[in-house]
């Protein structure tokens, strides 16, 4: 089996490093940073943290070295998923592509450019070191499942799930995984957005008052727009968040990260999701609406001269 | 008819531009909290550059008890300090008439438990920037608006004579029988532009007026205004300005999106030195009134938690850790 992971960031970085341990497994890298594919090629792909994991998957910058794939992991910003999967699509031409990214909106994306699509949700994180070297923050599950409009078999996903699972990147395979998804989503907005506003990191801002508050109503907005379009969900964000206080206590949500190094966010996939989908369907989202243009406010403050 | 002996409590920017100017026509005292700042001060004088040039003579002490008496006293502190600075006074300045010249509301609420003086409420429009403790930039002379504050029974006549002694020093005054239409114009204002920058990081700029896309600012600083009006409204008052008309207006002056009109906020400006801000007394103090007028004001509510969480960022050194 040959599968290729597009965009090597932390979760990329993640994805690949397991898989690229599995002897039956071709494991491919596609990212445009010149300097990690280099460092992966030379010395491999390195996870420290929570588990310590290297393997030597085959990493490149131009998408014309990519041989035919079976699959897909496509693990880019929301703001890139467009120019990664039009790149790669050709490689894909017979295989499936699975979108490991925050929010949502990444699925549709792909599937403009490829014929069987997975809908995906991952929870593990981490961040980028060093070229080639990964600090794995939090571990967890993935959940993956075919993207109606355009899915992939269900075997296939099945068949995913079970590499993944036996690289040790533990997955399961579901008829509908949109659940899993807006759990996740739902979580995520309502903590990277405050994080990135209030500069706390996780645990120190679930466990700050005044930012729960907010969070609170971030969540239940949320879960208002995902009950109208009949998604069950895989867990309650709001207890997803209680249990992560503890664990992430310090840790700094990728948005957070992006804000500090003045990296433009993914508040459109996030929150800016969960106001368009309530605007579709009905289901009013102040504060969704409100977190969304605070943090565009916030990316706008650095094109200001001299800041 | 003017006062002769005025205090001036605080010598941050704007006490220090009252304590200079009115040291030209009467005697003033200023209650500082250093004592180099004291020593300064009654070395050297107070000076002020640029819209006035002047160099005044006065008494100044960081001690509440070596203050003389005096009929006018003029607490001049940054909102956070208010309390711990005006406790001390109490059961002083029998005779005395207090006036509150901080941002926000409330005020005067603060003073008003320390004694039984009248309470003149203002708000003013002049602004410096502080060169040491005895040299103030005075750069803009816009007047300052006072009234009474109602529930102390200050009479009219009082208000007056804080003006006539302002106009005598050479301070611009508009005198009113209603300071609340501007207080609350400007409290919405300034809750808004505040709380946004303090939390982008953005100064005042034209992007608080964009609402082309649905995700653009304006959009919230435009709901979060309309919750504020419909505060003053329950409490009955008429706004002097447009808060969103203020917003459009001082966002229009630049050219180019960014680089003409760029004022930073005081809360922004606390925000990036690590310092406490004012949120208290202006998003605070929106969201007391709205509890009391029985209004729900869900953004602004929210605005005041993400800046106090901002704040306990910036404190801890800007990273939260």
């Amino acid at each position: 089996m040959r599968v290729g992971v597009v965009g090597c960031g932390a979760v990329g970085s993640l994805f690949a490093a397991h898989l690229g341990q599995l002897d039956d497994v071709e494991t491919w890298v596609y990212d445009v940073d010149g300097r990690h594919v280099e460092a992966i090629n030379s010395n491999g792909l390195r996870l420290t943290g929570v588990g310590e994991v290297h393997s030597r998957p085959m990493a490149t910058t131009d998408p014309a070295e990519l041989p035919a794939l079976d699959f897909g992991i496509v693990a880019t910003k929301g703001m890139h998923t467009e120019s990664a999967i039009r790149a790669t699509a050709h490689a894909f031409a017979d295989g499936a592509v699975c979108s490991v990214q925050n929010g949502i909106g990444n699925e549709e994306v792909i599937a403009e450019h490829v014929e069987r699509v997975i809908r995906g949700t991952t929870f593990p994180a981490g961040h980028l070191v060093a070229p080639g070297v990964c600090q794995w923050d939090t571990a967890g599950k993935t959940w993956i499942g075919p993207f109606e409009p355009k899915p992939a078999p269900m075997e296939a996903v099945e068949s995913l799930a079970g590499v993944l699972t036996r690289a040790g990147m533990e997955t399961e395979a579901m008829e509908d995984a949109r659940g899993a998804q807006w759990t996740k989503l739902i979580f995520n907005a309502a903590s990277n957005a405050l994080c990135s506003l209030t500069g706390l990191p996780h645990g120190r801002a679930a466990s700050n008052e005044d930012v729960r508050w907010v969070m609170d109503q971030v969540i239940e907005e949320g879960k208002a727009v995902a009950a109208e379009l009949g998604i069950e969900m895989e867990k309650d964000p709001a207890v997803l968040l209680e249990e992560s206080i503890e664990v992430a206590m310090d840790h700094k949500p990728s948005m957070l990260q992006d804000v500090e190094a003045h990296r433009r966010t993914e508040i459109d996939q996030l929150n800016g999701g969960i106001a368009r989908f309530g605007e579709q369907t009905g289901v009013p989202t102040p504060l969704n609406q409100a977190a969304w243009a605070l943090v565009r406010g916030l990316e706008a403050s650095w094109q200001l001269e001299g800041e | 008819m003017t006062f002769e002996r005025v205090c001036v409590v605080g010598a941050g920017t704007i006490g220090s531009l009252c304590a200079a100017h009115i040291a030209q026509v009467a005697e003033v005292s200023v209650l500082v909290r250093r004592e180099e700042h004291a020593r300064a001060l009654n070395e050297n004088g107070l000076r002020v550059s640029g819209k006035s040039e002047l160099v005044s003579e006065l008494f100044a002490t960081q001690d509440p008890g070596e203050l003389p008496e005096s009929d006018l006293v003029i607490v001049a502190t940054k909102a956070t300090q208010l309390e711990k600075a005006v406790a001390p006074l109490s059961g002083r300045f029998d005779d005395a008439v207090f006036m509150t010249i901080q941002n926000g509301i409330g005020a005067e609420e603060v003073v008003a438990r320390h004694g039984e003086w009248p309470i003149v409420s203002s708000v003013t429009f002049m602004s410096g920037t502080r060169q040491s403790d005895d040299h103030i930039e005075y750069e803009l002379d816009t007047a300052t608006w006072m009234g009474p504050y109602h529930p102390t029974g200050t009479p009219q006549r009082v208000v007056e004579k804080v003006g006539d002694t302002f106009v005598q020093a050479g301070l611009k005054v508009e005198v009113l029988e209603d300071l609340r239409p501007a207080q609350w114009s400007k409290l919405i204002f300034n809750c808004v532009v505040n709380g946004v920058a303090a939390v982008t990081d953005l100064p005042h700029v034209r992007l608080f007026a964009l609402r082309d896309s649905e995700e653009d600012l304006g959009h919230f600083v435009w709901d979060v205004m309309t919750e504020g009006k419909a505060v003053a409204e329950a409490k009955g008052i008429e706004l002097f300005e447009d808060p969103w008309e203020m917003n459009v207006e001082a966002v229009s002056h630049g050219q180019t999106d960014y680089d003409e009109y760029a004022h930073v906020p005081s809360m922004l400006a606390d925000i990036r030195s690590h310092q406490p801000t004012e949120v208290d007394f202006i998003l605070g103090s929106l969201v007391r009134e709205a509890g009391r007028a029985g209004v729900d004001v869900p953004l602004a509510l929210s605005l005041y938690r993400l800046v106090k969480a901002r704040e306990v960022a910036a404190l801890a050194g800007g990273d939260g850790g």
